[in-house]
């Protein structure tokens, strides 16, 4: 069993609820939704190491009515985490939004992308979401004018650059090919699976590498998916992107050589990032329009894309590529078809 | 009041002149005891006691007729509204007695006993009249609500024969009030908001002191020279632990920025400008700029920090627009 380490339902404690007796594995990874895809690697390992035959990876938060994202640092012992959110609490720099904000005014700067483009990336996901009745925004459309129009968050970010606030659960089961191979439901093949933190990272803030306008950590965590998988960008068909503010989207699409670094404005205002697109994503409508489940909702969308059972679904399925939390140590894989 | 304080000797002195005092003229019923109260108190409390409200029951009772609750004793001869005039009535000497602790800053009270005791069942149309002495006053006692002294008064209760019904002992405290824990007086009066605080340790703390000293300081290896922030115990370039400070001028250019909007954290002004800023001598450093509009902030702008003290316990290094050339 695997989880993340924020999450508030420890792993006996949904072990005993769920009546599992024999736990042989138990793990969680640590940094928000960076864990998404990293829960999954770990399952993997066990599952290739015999430390267990098969391993249920879980995220469940009360992210709406519980405890809040934007609510800011509790006190408690001095801790390195603490002591790292020092730097910027008294500053008032305290929120997710503002820390994704600070990238985002340089990487405008820099590549002269607007505030336009990031809507781009919130009208396309939305458009998926309007389809799928899972979705909190089902049924529900949005225009380039109510994005540019919402209020300001944190400039440069409107409120539609952010994802929601959730209460839901999200799970999913790593085993073996030849056990999956029985299972009532057709599997996804892990092709290439890893996770990755840069050189000076820090969690949400490293903001003092020589350019803050790219993400290392996800590059890191690209280089080794492509190797491992033996696939190349060109290869994969359709992506679920971690969408939990808007630009951050974009920088994954160059650090997955999508495009090279700068051009992501011009790929999703392509409309590459919908159905008829070159690389439809986040067609579940995204932790922007679907529910933010930090990103575990969008491993299971990841899975469906394989089995053909998306509300969006794509012509071409071969290869998904499904990525986790941008700003934290990080990780993704690449889904393939079972042999 | 006027009468200017006593000494406490003084005060104890003249609160020796009330104990055994009649508390004031005889308490005359203003009514006789009468069905219609008895309803109204059986209604209040609940009880449904048949000797007091059915006529014949009671009169098949061990009663042979109606009787009132006996614990409405004192009921009978409450004044009603004309208590709160009582304060004019010259010959009432509690009153008296009341205001004489006031005047000397006893200005609380509060009820602290009462009991009571019967000798027989009252019945309609008795009447009857309460009879109360100043029974005894305590020396000075500290209690929870504050320093002040106990008053003892007994009331005997008679009725239209001159017979007795009853009696009662009630207790009250005339106190000073204490002046109230410093966390009641911080709920009653909140204090502004403040920022939040860093978390102090080992390695962040000398430069949050070096802020209250008045300087901005960088962390510098010993060996190789490179400059960190945020500081951290080793050097990533040539891992030497040892390392000192370099005090920063102050001055840099804005290498990204953001404008805080929502949501808005108390001890915080919006629109908050935060910015992370490339200082002259190398490193990165998260900051407020204050006095520029959000909207004439951008990227390249030159900045000179401030060291300001935002509440008394907390220095920070806020940055202006730069005003003069470096020095
Ligand atoms: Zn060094």
């Amino acid at each position: 069993m695997t989880t993340f380490t924020l999450d508030t339902s420890d792993e006996i404690g949904v072990a005993r609820a769920v009546g599992i007796r024999d736990l042989t594995f138990f793990s969680r990874v640590p940094h928000g939704g960076g864990a998404a895809v990293g829960v999954v690697h770990q399952a993997a390992m066990a599952v290739a190491t015999g430390a267990a035959r098969t391993v249920v990876c879980y995220r469940a938060l009360n992210g709406r009515s519980g405890q809040r994202y934007s609510s800011g640092i509790s006190d408690g012992p001095t801790t390195s985490d603490l002591i790292h959110w020092s730097w910027y609490m008294p500053f008032g720099l305290m929120t997710p939004a503002s820390w994704v904000a600070m990238f985002a005014q340089r990487y405008m700067h820099e590549f002269g992308v607007t505030s336009r483009d990031f809507a781009q990336v919130a009208v396309s996901t939305r458009k998926h979401a309007v389809k799928n009745p899972r979705a909190f925004f089902h049924g529900k459309p949005l225009t380039f004018a109510d994005h540019q129009s919402s209020r300001l968050i944190v400039e440069p970010l409107r409120l539609y650059d952010c994802c929601q606030e959730t209460d839901g659960g999200c799970a999913c089961i790593v085993t073996t090919a030849d056990r999956a191979g029985d299972a009532r439901h057709p599997a996804a093949m892990i092709r290439g699976i890893a996770q990755g933190a840069g050189g000076d990272q820090e969690v949400m803030t490293s903001f003092y590498r020589p350019t803050i306008s790219s993400l290392p950590e996800m590059d890191l965590v690209a280089r080794q998916v492509y190797s491992i998988s033996g696939l190349r960008p060109e290869d994969v068909d359709a992506a679920v992107i971690y969408d939990a503010f808007t630009p951050i989207v974009l920088w994954q699409l160059e650090s997955f050589g999508f495009c090279a670094a700068g051009e992501a404005r011009d790929f999703v205002n392509g409309g590459n990032l919908e159905l008829s697109g070159r690389l439809p994503s986040n067609t579940h409508g995204g932790q922007l329009s679907e529910a933010y489940v930090h990103g575990m909702n969008g491993v299971n969308e990841g899975v469906r894309l394989i089995r053909g059972t998306s509300c969006n679904q794509p012509r071409r399925n071969d290869h998904v590529l499904v990525t986790a939390g941008v700003g934290v140590p990080t990780s993704a894989m690449i889904l393939g078809k079972a042999a | 009041m006027t009468s200017p304080r006593a000494t406490r000797e003084e005060l104890e002195r003249r609160l020796a002149t009330y104990v055994g005092a009649a508390a004031g003229p005889p308490e005359v019923g203003r009514d006789p005891v009468d069905g219609a109260l008895v309803r109204q108190w059986c209604d209040a409390l609940d009880d449904r006691n048949p000797a007091y409200l059915d006529e014949d029951a009671a009169r098949a009772s061990t009663h042979g007729g109606l009787v009132a609750p006996p614990a409405m004793l004192q009921a009978w001869v409450l004044p009603g509204i004309s208590m709160s005039r009582a304060a004019a009535d010259p010959e009432n000497r509690q009153r008296e007695l009341h205001a004489l602790f006031d005047a000397q800053g006893y200005t609380g009270v509060v009820a602290t006993n009462c009991e009571q005791a019967y000798d027989r069942y009252l019945r309609p149309g008795d009447r009857v009249t309460g009879h109360t002495v100043i029974e005894s006053i305590s020396g000075e006692k500290a209690t929870g609500l504050g320093s002040g002294y106990f008053i003892d008064t007994r009331t005997t209760f008679r009725d239209q024969h001159g017979g007795q019904v009853g009696w009662m002992t009630f207790r009250v405290l005339k106190f000073k009030p204490a002046a109230p824990p410093a966390a009641a007086r911080e709920r009653a009066a909140p204090p502004k908001p403040r920022r939040l605080r860093p978390a102090l340790g080992h390695d962040n703390a000398w430069w949050w002191d070096g802020l209250r000293c008045g300087e901005l300081l960088i962390q510098r290896c010993k060996s190789c020279g490179q400059l960190r922030h945020p500081p951290r115990p080793m050097c990533g370039a040539c891992q030497s632990t040892q390392w000192d400070t370099l005090a920063s001028g102050g001055r840099g250019s804005v290498y990204s920025f953001v404008v805080m909007h929502h949501p808005q954290v108390p001890g915080y002004e919006y629109p908050l400008v935060v910015v992370l800023v490339d200082l002259d001598e190398g490193t990165r450093l998260i900051s407020n700029l204050v006095g520029v509009a959000p909207g004439d902030v951008h990227i390249g702008m030159r900045v000179e920090a401030r060291i300001e003290d935002v509440d008394p316990e907390l220095a920070l290094p806020l940055f202006r627009r730069e005003t003069s050339a470096g020095g």
